[in-house]
Formats: C-alpha cells, structure tokens, sequence
C-alpha cells in the first residue's frame, strides 16, 4: 500500500504556482493552529479510489506531494466513506496502523486528526493533522475545530480543482455517493470572490504580504 | 449545555449535535414519571440472549476486546445495475477499525450480548448511501434487538427511505442506536424521533450519560479519549460521536436482557429516567 505515483517536484500541486501556494497555506496555517508535527491535504482520485498527497506541511514535505494510497483502508478511508472527522491517539502502539503507509513517509505518528474536506454532498479528499500538540488531541472541541477549519480547507481544494482539474474525478452526474462520495467541482463567479478572500485571509494568518 | 449555532442557521439552539462546555448539574431535567428502584433499569443484565447489530466497516474476528462474532455479513452490489445490493456472509473483517471499536465498546457494557456485524463501508464509496440503507433494511428484517449505527448520511434524498425504515425498526421492536454527526451538519437518521440518537459529553466519568432536554441528539455519553479495539488485536484512543453511540447500545442490551418485553418506547424511557441529570419529580398531581 506504499505510494505508486510519485509526481516530479517540479509538478507539485499540479504544477500550477496558484493553487500550490494555496494549497501549501492551508497545510501550514492548519499545522500552525493544532501545533503539529505534519499536515496533509489529499484529493479523492475517484475513478481508482485512490487518495493523493496533493500539499503537505513538515514531515514530508519535500517528497509526499503526488503519492497515492487506497481510499478504501485505514483511518483516512474511513473518514473518506463515512463523511466525518476524526481524532485517532496511541497510533504508535497499534501494529495495526497503515504503518505502511505511514512507513513510506517516512514518519511514523503517533496521533492524528482527520476530516473530510466537503463540497455540499461530496468528499473531495481528507485533511490530516499529525501529533498535534497535547492539549489539541482527542478533545471535542479540536474535534470542531478541524471541522472547521476543515470547511475552509475544502474551499480551497475546490478551487485547486477548478483550476487544476480533479484527478479522477468522475462526473458527479455518473457518481451515487452516499455518506461520503466526491466529485468534480466547478466554481462560480460569487465562489471564485469567496476563494480569493480566502486566499488573502490565509495569507494574512501566515504572515505573508499580499500577492 | 452547548447549544451550538446551527451550520445553516447561526441560531443557537437550532442543532445541538454535542455536549460541551457545561457540567451534567448545569443540564437538570426533572421527568414526570413513578419512582423506580435502584438499578432496576439494567443491575443484573449482561446483554444475555440480546442479539446486537454493528452495522459499519465490519468487525474483527477473535478480537480480544471484542470476543466472539456471532455472524459477519457484507453487502455487495447485486450486479444488476439499478443500485441493487445484496447482503451476504462474509470473513473480511474491518476495512477500518470503526466498527470493531464501536463493537469493543458495546461487548465492554453488555458482555454477553450476541454481536453480529453488517459491513456497509470499506469499499469503493460509489453508492455508500444506498448500502447504508441495504445494509440497515437487511439488519431491521432479520429482527436484531439493537442495532448500533454509528454512521450518517447527509444525502437528503435518502431522508424519507430511512425515516420509514426507522420507522418500521422501531414498530418492530428493534432498537436503532444512531450517533450525531461529528460536525454540526444535518444527517439522517440519528435526526428521527424512532431512533435514540447519541452525542459526546466532555466528561471523564466512563459509565456517565445525560438526556439532552434540547433533542434532538436525545442523550450524551462517553466519546472523548476513549480506549477502544482496533485492527489487529490492538486498542487505540479516539474521539468522536461514533463511539457514545455503542455504550447507550450496550446499555440497550442489558435493558433488554433483563426487560426482554420492553418496546423500544419503553427502552428510551428507561434511559430517559436513569439518565445522571434526570430527578423524578412529582408531577403535576398534588
């Protein structure tokens, strides 16, 4: 279950300079909040039920972008089919861990917090926190707190999406997903004004000067 | 209390979904109802000839906190197109942990209940909605006692379908255990009134649950840090509405082991009035 796709460097974020910086924003501002170790934004490859490292923050920065695992197992997966977040602890004790996954990434963690990123019905991909700081793990209102943070991040996988297009995607038309499911998003011009306030917000929270 | 804003709203009080933020004394409810005594609710009753249904991402075998499986069953895309699904013996444990660690949590508070399992989650989520349903119609037909269904859909379009079927569970006199979404989003079927809906409480008591006097999440159990079985014979520590929802499950199961003939009216009213924050009073009658 170790990655099979890795993307060259240089396409990172799907080689779009825009969406990688928003991308990379949102793992980082995401690490930031939770004090963690490592962050993730993966979109749902559909078509093969695959999820993508499509940004990451800290460990694995440099090398994860464009790895691809099954959606169908671990904790991710089933954040992906049931819809909902989830804080999961004690992971480095549990042999039962995708430890292989988490192997090939060269970082074992031993807690994790993770969430649908969700557009109306569908799952675009999972946000992932590794080893937060102590006083963010497996408390409910972290719980909520990724949730909505969770909302902002999936904001901006649309747009990356938008612009990008999904990697296997399907078309929603064709897709009957139920507690989670995803699809292909396109953005209207009220939605694109939203995503670019969102854009200057995290570039704000970041500390960054404008772009 | 946490009256939480409504995610459509930003009314608070329009969803309540979690207890947060208040202690069970701040959240008193006094019930009109006859005294009972001590323990009368479920003292005595393991779970024994109450047959549980953990409809999820499957259970594992032999799992230490687990314990013996009854059955295993899958569902599985009946190949006919259409969205037809049908429901077969399986040996493919968990694809996630989910549903061993919601069965870990109900073998902990009624550990001689029977535990069978309908796996809806694990595979390729095209359809997932619909073999939520599947999988649910297939465990209310076969007569369970309790099912714990810590899972939701958000998809409105499966709202009547799975109002009728909790509809039919509960005149069947099977018990849905259905947990509130983990964010403060509309999900079906915890929102029904035939089923006992369960949320998260911040408190550290193991064996505490609360009525919510604001349904409709109806009750609050233990769903923050929990221990609780995992893949490979492991335990981890989660948070999360998911795992609330099988201790009042199991509760069900001892009410039942020892008050078999209760309607599932009655097994919500006897959670009702043993719930930690709820004081029988008097009555209207003087």
């Amino acid at each position: 279950m170790i990655g099979n796709s890795v993307r060259p460097a240089s396409a990172r974020n799907g080689g779009d300079p825009l969406s990688a910086q928003l991308l990379q924003s949102v793992v980082d501002v995401a690490r930031a909040i939770f004090g963690a170790q490592a962050s993730s934004v993966f979109v749902l490859d559909e078509r093969n039920w695959e999820l993508v490292f499509r940004a990451v923050s800290g460990n694995g920065e440099d090398s994860l972008v464009g790895r691809r695992f099954p959606a169908s197992s671990g904790i991710a997966g089933w954040v992906v089919t049931s819809g909902e977040p989830m804080i999961v602890d004690d992971l480095a004790r549990s042999a039962a861990f995708d430890r292989d996954i988490a192997e090939s990434t060269q970082y074992v963690p031993d807690s994790l917090m993770a969430a649908p990123l969700v557009h109306g019905e569908h799952v675009l991909g999972v946000l992932e926190v590794l080893d937060p700081a102590p006083q963010s793990r497996t408390d409910l209102d972290e719980l909520d707190l990724l949730a909505l943070f969770a909302r902002q991040a999936a904001t901006a996988l649309r747009i990356v999406m938008d612009r990008d297009g999904a990697p296997g995607a399907a078309d929603p038309a064709e897709t009957e997903a139920g507690v989670g499911g995803g699809a292909g998003v396109r953005l209207g011009r009220i939605e694109r004004e939203a995503a670019r306030h969102l854009v200057e917000n995290l570039q704000r929270l970041l500390g960054e000067s404008g772009s | 209390m946490q009256t939480a804003p409504s995610a459509s709203t930003g009314h608070p009080g329009a969803l309540t979904w979690r207890l947060v933020g208040k202690t069970p004394g701040e959240v008193p409810v006094t019930a009109d109802a006859e005294r009972s005594a001590p323990g009368w609710a479920w003292d005595g009753g393991t779970g024994r000839g109450v047959r549980v249904c953990i409809v999820d991402s499957g259970v594992e075998r032999d799992h230490p906190l687990v314990g013996p499986v009854q059955a295993s069953w899958v569902v599985v895309d009946a190949g006919e197109g259409g969205g037809r699904f049908a429901v077969e013996p399986t040996d493919t444990g968990d694809a996630c942990g989910h549903g061993t660690a919601c069965a870990g949590i109900v073998r902990r508070t009624a550990p001689d209940c029977e535990i069978h399992s309908v796996r809806v989650l694990g595979e390729k989520g095209s359809g997932t909605g619909a073999m939520l349903i599947a999988g649910l119609r297939w465990a209310v037909r076969q007569n369970f006692d309790v099912i714990n269904l810590s899972l939701s859909t958000t998809r409105a379009r499966f709202t009547d379908e799975l109002r009728l079927l909790a509809d039919e569970a509960y005149f069947r006199r099977t018990v849905i255990v259905a947990s509130a979404h983990n964010s403060p989003v509309e999900s079906f079927p915890w929102r029904f009134a035939s089923v006992i809906s369960v949320g998260s409480h911040h408190e550290d008591t193991a064996d505490l649950y609360l009525y919510n006097p604001l349904p409709p999440v109806e009750f609050f159990a233990p769903g923050q840090n929990v221990q609780v079985a995992w893949l490979g014979g492991t335990t981890i520590r989660s948070t999360g509405n998911s795992f609330a929802t099988p201790y009042i499950a199991g509760l069900c199961a001892r009410i039942l082991s020892k008050h078999p003939r209760m309607t599932t009216f009655q097994v919500k009213n006897t959670l009702y009035l043993s719930a930690a924050n709820v004081r029988v009073g008097t009555g209207g009658a003087s």
